[in-house]
């Protein structure tokens, strides 16, 4: 792959680390070492430097989360450890770590001391694959966007676990709704990235950054409908608020992570926070150009770009944490299948006819694109609200029934007949 | 030391063959298909294997007969289970040593 | 972090068609091992959740073998399909069912299984090795998605179409196996 950014390759070229990394290892190979060792250095250097980044993001992220939902919600946050707070992860780190990790007496020990390992792992290696800069991939996939919903979909068997091992119905209740929910946005995802992979013709992440450079728009600006669809589903996957069902403290104790104290539940937290920075990760990749803005990516190194708008798009999910009420779990559920997937095939089948329309009449990518994009905007609009419509109108008009317990009760306190009696 | 065809086909030949195991001789109708789902694995790596290596016009069939093989095995899993649930609905048990009404 | 250069892992410089480096052979051992091993615990286990958890485990050592294959999409649609979705569904269908059952035992035919497994596996293994396979010169694959989706639609698409004919059939005979017997009562008024 030739280089994106032109000249200046040399080690100290900070705007791309992977120069330093290149430097490094042809050293290595001038020192003689066996065939393999530069492989495996690179290799390490790259899973070193992502765990590095992703646990220290965390830590601030606690902070930022907690400060912003806070001022958000009208109140001040955390403003006692340190100066104003900013000490506050440390001691939520040093907390968990020092709580005794109890497993209950009949919990299936084996599953239950795995359950936080598997969850983390799928959220870790999501990263393996999103490019932070021109040469820095850890593992540049054929089929990058494909091994993420793979991956995704192991999360769905850590929840099982957590849910079955803890030996307790309310969580293994959490667990079944959260899979039910994971499994259905995954099916969103999968149809809204294959829409983006179609436009580029390669599941490959470092294409679909190249794509985006070369003619110079970003994807979010040509799907529309597709980037809303993945907001929705990631969010979903990442079980944040507004769709927190799992873990909602006011309604399921903490679902499937109800049993878990200590550093296991860290374990938990950590990963749900990961998760959320990959499908952020994702967005900035797929829909926003990733580590390049335009020409910008000269000057600026493209990791500090990539960076900085992953912050920005886990910045809206805070806002949407902060803003937005919870959703019933059969509210999200008939969301997600009469609502998001109707769109979602839609929105394929119109970027596939766009994509044929591009080869056979031959246009010029300067006018196909403003085109695919005035059509896929006015179509995501129409489709949004006449879709949103034809649903309302088939609701059936809900009467208010009293409960059964209130109409007994109402009949002995208001003197009511009740209608059964 | 390299890795040929045949090494991959023996682990093929023993994941078939625990499949097989799994398939006749447990009692419980979701051990039976977990069986039967490993003896699909078998199946698959066999075909992507001999795709690698084996001389062909067209050597990629192997990886498209996987993929069928795949979806033809989800449906088939979610037809199982679904018997199975109504099975334990039905007859209050899903071991196969007492699902024996047709026995003679 | 990989830079330009070193994309290409050591041993591939004269092409592969031997797969003798270290690290594949290294990597087939390994996996074949955690395969096989699991599939074995899946007999072995007396807990019927473990024994999908082990399966899972074989599962995913299968997809490490077909990366070793350079099948890079099969490996993934492995994942995605065995590891996420069917491995759920066999836990699904555990919780539905009794609890006196999970204890993963063996019928009565076990020894006659048992002998017919081994029967299978060394028949199987005699015939893998004693054929003249006609093994090609050709490397591994650059990538195999584009070809696999053009097969799908060029020489494949008749079996294409009838597969997603029968995920539908599947899926609605699934939901209408499991559906309750008589509608749900209303709540009286």
């Amino acid at each position: 792959m030739q280089a994106l950014i032109p000249a200046l390759a040399e080690w100290y070229d900070l705007r791309d680390i992977g120069n330093a990394v290149g430097a490094l290892l042809e050293q290595m190979e001038d020192w003689g070492a066996p065939d393999w060792v530069p492989y495996v250095v690179s290799g390490l250097i790259g899973v070193l430097a992502i765990l590095l980044w992703t646990v220290l993001s965390v830590l601030a992220f606690i902070w930022i989360e907690r400060r912003v939902v806070g001022l958000m919600q009208n109140r001040i946050g955390p403003n006692r450890v340190g100066p104003s707070g900013l000490l506050q992860p440390v001691a939520d780190v040093l907390k968990l770590l020092f709580k005794e990790p109890i497993t209950t007496r009949d919990a299936d020990k084996v599953l239950f001391w795995l359950a936080p390992i598997v969850i983390f792992i799928p959220t870790l290696v999501v990263f393996a694959v999103i490019p932070f800069g021109e040469r820095m991939v850890l593992a540049d996939l054929n089929v990058g966007v494909l091994f993420l919903i793979a991956v995704g979909s192991i999360n769905t068997i850590a929840v099982f676990m957590a849910g079955w091992a803890s030996n307790n119905k309310y969580a293994l209740l959490g667990a079944m709704r959260t899979i039910a929910m994971l499994i259905s946005y995954e099916l969103i995802q999968v149809l809204v990235l294959l829409a983006a992979v179609l436009f580029v013709g390669s599941m490959r992440l470092g294409d679909i950054v190249a794509w985006q450079q070369d003619y110079g728009v970003w994807l979010l600006f040509l799907q529309p409908l597709g980037l809303l669809g993945y907001v929705i589903a990631g969010a979903v996957e990442m079980n944040r608020s507004p769709t927190d069902i799992a873990e909602a403290e006011s309604e399921i104790v903490a679902g499937y992570h109800t049993e878990y104290g200590g550093i296991k539940f860290g374990f938990f937290y950590q990963a749900e926070y990961l998760a959320g920075f990959a499908i952020a990760a994702v967005i900035v990749t797929l829909y926003m150009g990733g580590w390049t803005l335009w020409g910008l990516e000269e000057w600026v190194p493209g990791w500090l770009i990539f960076l900085a708008k992953l912050y920005g798009v886990f910045f809206i999910y805070i806002w949407s944490r902060g803003t937005l009420p919870r959703l019933r779990i059969d509210q999200l559920m008939a969301f997600a299948w009469k609502f998001l997937l109707p769109l979602s095939l839609v929105n394929v089948m119109v970027v596939g006819g766009e994509m044929l329309l591009w080869q056979e009449a031959e246009l010029s990518s300067g006018e196909a694109l403003p085109l695919f994009g005035v059509v896929n905007f006015a179509l995501a609009i129409g489709l949004i609200g006449g879709w949103a419509w034809f649903l309302g109108q088939l609701r059936e008009e809900r009467v208010a029934h009293r409960a059964i317990l209130t109409q007994e009760l109402g009949a002995i306190y208001y003197g009511e007949p009740a209608a059964h009696l | 030391m390299s890795v040929d065809l045949e090494h991959y086909l023996i682990v093929g030949a023993l994941l078939f063959a625990i499949g097989l195991y799994l398939a006749l001789a447990k009692r419980n109708f979701v051990a039976v298909l977990m069986g039967i789902e490993l003896m699909f694995n078998a199946v698959n790596l066999t075909f992507v294997s001999f795709s690698r290596f084996v001389e062909s016009p067209n050597p990629l069939d192997g990886h498209v007969f996987v993929v069928f093989v795949i979806t033809v095995a989800a449906a088939e899993a979610a037809t199982a289970l679904a018997l199975a649930v109504l099975l334990y609905r039905v007859r209050d048990t899903i071991d196969v040593d007492r699902i024996d009404l047709l026995k003679w | 972090m990989q830079s330009a250069e070193w994309s290409d892992p050591p041993g591939r410089g004269g092409g592969d068609r031997l797969m003798d480096d270290t690290g594949t052979v290294v990597a087939f051992w390994l996996l074949s091992a955690i395969t096989v091993g699991a599939a074995l615990m899946v007999v072995a286990v007396r807990n019927l959740v473990h024994a999908v958890v082990f399966l899972i485990l074989s599962f995913v050592g299968v997809a490490g073998l077909y990366i070793t294959l350079s099948a890079d999409f099969v490996a993934v649609t492995q994942i995605l399909i065995y590891a996420g979705a069917v491995s759920v569904l066999m836990l699904f269908a555990i919780v539905l069912t009794p609890r006196g059952d999970r204890d993963n035992r063996e019928t009565f035919l076990r020894l006659p299984a048992l002998l017919l497994a081994l029967v299978v596996a060394f028949t199987l293994g005699y015939v893998a090795i004693d054929t003249e396979w006609a093994i090609s010169d050709r490397e591994g694959f650059e990538e195999t998605a584009s070809v696999i989706g053009e097969a799908l639609l060029d020489k494949y698409v008749l079996p294409f179409e009838i597969a997603s004919v029968l995920l539908l059939v599947a899926m609605l005979g699934a939901i209408v196996l499991v559906r309750p017997e008589s509608g749900v009562e209303e709540a009286p008024e």
